[in-house]
């Protein structure tokens, strides 16, 4: 098996008094897809918030190319080279897409060129002027992971990037996601859609109550997907 | 002697220019309340106090040290903007987590500390500040008598508001600025060190009140009560303008001063209280503001 890129230990985490994760406990290996898979509610965005840091009450243990990452603040980890990019999209009204794309700063050497990104993402181009929530949903999924590629971060959290939106897109997407692994970045997606997920990802935790409560890989999903499909309730 | 509608037009543009040059300190000074608010979420009820210490900045630095207005342009911004920063990082950071009333009443407290202090050493009756050499005399503009230090200050705020204005909208750091007003956690989940740019922020728009009450001096006596008599008024003019809109801040600063001199033409006994009945009127049509955004 490969490097090692992200482990976490025994994740415990907090909204308040409410005690929502409860011991997490998976890695995602350098140059792969690794799914987080789960109903409504289990915990996946919660464990992408503590390992980027949004979460401040956490515990257990993170690390990130070796370093230990639980007490740091985002913007600190951030700078690691691990790279965000959330459920509900987050692209800023008062910026035009052009702003929206050249947000994040570079953390490390090696990024996407914005010429490569334009490549991938041509629709980021011809609307570069415009207000980036006046995109469509699928043009905003776009931009939202189109804008952390620049910044040198290797690992990617992606957060159900293929939510509410239409069988074509999220083929689009899928190439996309597939592109990124081929140029090297290691993902880190949570997703509902499991038809979505088995494509992509080269390893899948399901996620139940704030813990992992099974795993497989690539190669062992063909016998198991009654199984899975049970966990996930579809 | 022309006149218009009964009155003289030097009169008119006298009071037009007073009003003009009363908007310039509106504009600056709301300006910097405006940025404050978007990022801190709290609006600076010690922006006044902070003008105030601005022009006695300068004032000092004439007195004591012997350096002139020139200097004390610069000085008195980057001396007051680091204490703002010192503020925003010992106390107003540590309550940021709590509700925006505590940062409102925190501010507040510091500005009767700052004016009680003030007024202890020097008094009500203020320090003069003499206009420098190179801006005594004026221009007889034919309709009118255009003293040189009154263009000298439009000018210096229009530059400034739109330098200001420019940063904002128009830069990579503008850009972080607006991405952290609407979502400060994202902007720090992509590697920016969002506590720092408030501090900074706060730094900036203090500087600015700074800046305007170094422009005010040599108009106005240095006294530790100008800024409680203007900052008012201001808030008046935020909100008009739109909590937190930039554009708004600089347009409606300066077209309210010159509001404001007009009804001192038209219907003197009003222009005290014109700016609010405008606030009254906007709130009750466009409670966002001219240039809020609707929540
Ligand atoms: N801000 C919050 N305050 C309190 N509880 C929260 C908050 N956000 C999430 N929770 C709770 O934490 C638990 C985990 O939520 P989380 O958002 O991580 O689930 P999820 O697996 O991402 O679900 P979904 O698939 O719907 O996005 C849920 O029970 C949720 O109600
Ligand atoms: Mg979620």
């Amino acid at each position: 098996m490969s490097e090692t890129m992200l482990k976490v230990r025994d994740l415990q985490a907090w909204y308040g008094e409410s005690h929502v994760l409860h011991g997490m406990n998976f890695e995602v290996p350098k140059g792969e897809i690794v799914t987080l898979l789960g109903r409504n509610g289990a915990g996946k965005t919660t464990t992408l918030r503590c390992i980027i840091g949004l979460l401040r009450q956490r515990e257990g243990s993170v690390t990130f190319m070796g370093e230990e990452t639980i007490g740091q603040s985002a913007n600190v980890i951030a700078r690691r080279g691990i790279a965000f990019c959330p459920e509900e999209r987050g692209i800023f009204a008062s910026l035009s897409v052009r702003e929206n794309l050249l947000l994040p700063p570079k953390v490390a050497e090696g990024g996407m060129s914005l010429d490569r990104i334009y490549e991938l993402f041509p629709i980021l181009k011809k609307r570069g002027g415009s207000q980036g929530t006046k995109l469509s949903g699928g043009e905003q999924q776009m931009l939202a992971i189109a804008r952390i590629l620049r910044s040198g971060a290797r690992l990617l959290l992606l957060d159900e990037p293929t939510e509410g939106l239409a069988p074509v897109i999220v083929q689009q997407i899928g190439e996309i996601i597939g592109n990124l692994r081929d140029e090297g970045f290691t993902i880190l997606l949570v997703e509902q859609n499991f038809r979505f997920a088995e494509r992509m990802g080269d390893r899948h935790f399901v996620v139940e109550h704030g813990q992992v409560i099974d795993r497989f890989d690539r190669d062992e999903l063909d016998g198991n997907r009654g199984k899975i499909t049970g966990y996930l309730g579809v | 002697m022309m006149d218009l509608l009964g009155i003289p037009l030097p009169v008119l543009m006298g009071q037009l220019l007073i009003g003009l040059i009363n908007g310039a300190f509106y504009a600056v000074l709301s300006l910097g309340l405006a940025l404050i608010f978007g990022l801190l979420n709290i609006v600076n009820f010690a922006h006044g106090a902070l003008y105030m210490v601005g022009a006695f900045v300068a004032f000092l630095l004439l007195d004591v040290l012997g350096i002139g207005y020139w200097w004390a342009l610069l000085l008195s911004p980057v001396i007051v903007g680091l204490f703002g920063m010192v503020i925003e990082r010992f106390l107003l950071r540590p309550i940021a987590d709590l509700d925006h009333l505590y940062g409102l009443l925190l501010t507040f407290g510091l500005a009767l500390l700052l004016e009680g202090l003030f007024r202890q050493v020097y008094g009500v009756a203020g320090e003069t500040y003499a206009i420098p050499d190179s801006l005594q005399g004026g221009y007889n503009l034919g309709f009118m008598f255009l003293p040189t230090y009154r263009a000298w200050v439009l000018a210096a705020s229009i530059v400034v508001c739109a330098a200001t204005w420019y940063l904002i909208e128009m830069t990579r750091l503008g850009a972080t600025m607006r991405a952290a007003v609407e979502n400060a956690d994202l902007v720090r989940a992509f590697g920016v060190n969002v506590p720092l740019l408030v501090t900074v922020t706060y730094g900036f728009g203090v500087a600015l009140a700074a800046f305007a009450g170094v422009l005010a001096a040599p108009i106005y006596s240095v006294n530790p009560l100008m800024g409680s008599n203007i900052i008012i008024v201001v808030f008046a003019i935020v909100v008009i303008g739109g909590l937190g809109s930039i554009k708004g801040a600089i347009i409606s600063g300066f077209l309210l001063g010159l509001f404001e001199g007009l009804t001192r033409v038209f219907y003197p006994e009003a222009s005290n209280i014109i700016i609010f009945v405008v606030m009254a009127i906007v709130l009750i049509v466009r409670p966002a503001g001219l240039f809020g955004k609707a929540a």
